[in-house]
């Protein structure tokens, strides 16, 4: 099923309830639409807001992952920065750490820059993530099955890889409002300890 | 010539405690190292590499990313947009490939304007020497944690002892 056809939700009702099941848990998320969305929808201390570096969301969160194995690290990435860093799904496949929760919010186009088509219509990023060694990999297309598979895989050891495929809407979201060396301090800071 | 458990040692002394990196044959002794003591991460691309060395970074570590200098051409855009305006620190020890232009084709325009380049960037760097090491390695150490932004120790082959003495 192709994303514009209407029966999907959007990455914003997507990160909304990802958001509802997380705690304290860091969250790297990546640059464009992804980082405007999240602050919008609820802006804490535990985010790491990416505004440059696409493709850098999966090593970033993999760097905190490895650093504090005893802390659930998740991280929320879109097809096109998967398919910019994609040796990096290989590199966590390897590592295999636990700790490590990959969110993917698919619409099939390059947002933040005017919904030019990636590849992952023809490209299954999930089974690009199977086959590289992630543990548990769930594809959902509504709501139900991303509350049920989310709630799960923070149960499980992973590295789990969640796709989730949303439509085109983008919310009316503004730029991130800190300064970049203000949501570093502020991300050291709630993850500390 | 430095041995490399030697390096890798006053590296740690300084409180590097985070190893990552893509290789190169005039790091292979330090990498050879790095894995003898268990703490070396191999990363597929030195974007990548820079990236999990920042999320180190705020996790707490002191981290190291090891790279070929034509791996600074792959990895410049998250030096820039990520680490120097984020201001997160980390030790970039990048081999000198190209030096004097004696080298294979790909690597003779890096290894030209390899320090016009990371000044242009902005970007702290000194060259490894064996009389200077201690110092070189003591100014890594402050430098980083002065500036909060990445810093680059160049190696030149021959400097540290590679994996055939």
């Amino acid at each position: 099923m192709r994303p514009e056809e209407g029966t999907l939700i959007s990455r914003a009702q997507a990160i909304a309830t990802l958001l509802e099941f997380l705690t304290d848990q860091p969250v790297v998320i990546c640059n464009g639409f992804p980082s405007r969305e999240a602050h919008k929808i609820a802006d804490r201390p535990t985010h790491f807001y990416m505004i440059g570096s696409m493709g850098n969301a999966a090593a970033i969160a993999l760097g905190v992952a490895l650093a504090r194995p005893n802390k659930q690290v998740v991280t929320f990435d879109g097809d096109g920065n998967v398919l910019m860093g994609m040796g990096t799904l290989a590199t966590v496949g390897a590592l295999r750490p636990k700790n490590f929760v990959h969110v993917v919010f698919d619409n099939e186009v390059y947002g933040t820059t005017g919904n030019q088509p990636t590849i992952s219509n023809v490209v299954p990023l999930d089974k690009v993530a199977k086959s590289a060694g992630y543990v548990n990999v769930e594809r959902v297309l509504d709501r139900d099955d991303l509350v049920y598979e989310f709630k799960d895989m923070l149960k499980k050891d992973g590295p789990s890889f969640l796709l989730i495929k949303i439509n085109e809407f983008a919310e009316d979201a503004g730029p991130v409002v800190h300064d970049p060396p203000v949501i570093t301090q502020r991300f050291m800071k709630a993850i500390a300890g | 010539m430095i041995d490399s458990d030697v390096f890798v040692q006053a590296l740690q002394d300084v409180g590097v405690n985070f190893f990552t990196g893509v290789p190169d044959s005039i790091l292979g002794g330090v990498i050879a190292e790095l894995m003898i003591r268990g703490v070396y991460i191999p990363a597929v691309r030195e974007d990548e590499a820079v990236g999990m060395a920042a999320g180190a970074y705020m996790a707490g570590k002191v981290p190291a990313v090891l790279m070929q200098n034509s791996g600074l051409g792959t990895c410049l855009n998250t030096l820039m947009s990520l680490n120097l305006i984020y201001r997160q620190p980390c030790l970039l020890i990048v081999s000198w490939r190209g030096q004097g232009g004696s080298d294979a084709p790909e690597h003779r325009v890096m290894g030209e304007v390899m320090p016009q380049l990371l000044d242009t960037v902005r970007i702290p760097h000194r060259t490894l020497t064996e009389k200077t090491a201690v110092e070189d390695v003591r100014w890594v150490a402050d430098t980083l944690r002065k500036t909060q932004v990445p810093v680059v120790l160049i190696l030149t082959k021959g400097v540290v002892k590679g994996l055939q003495p």
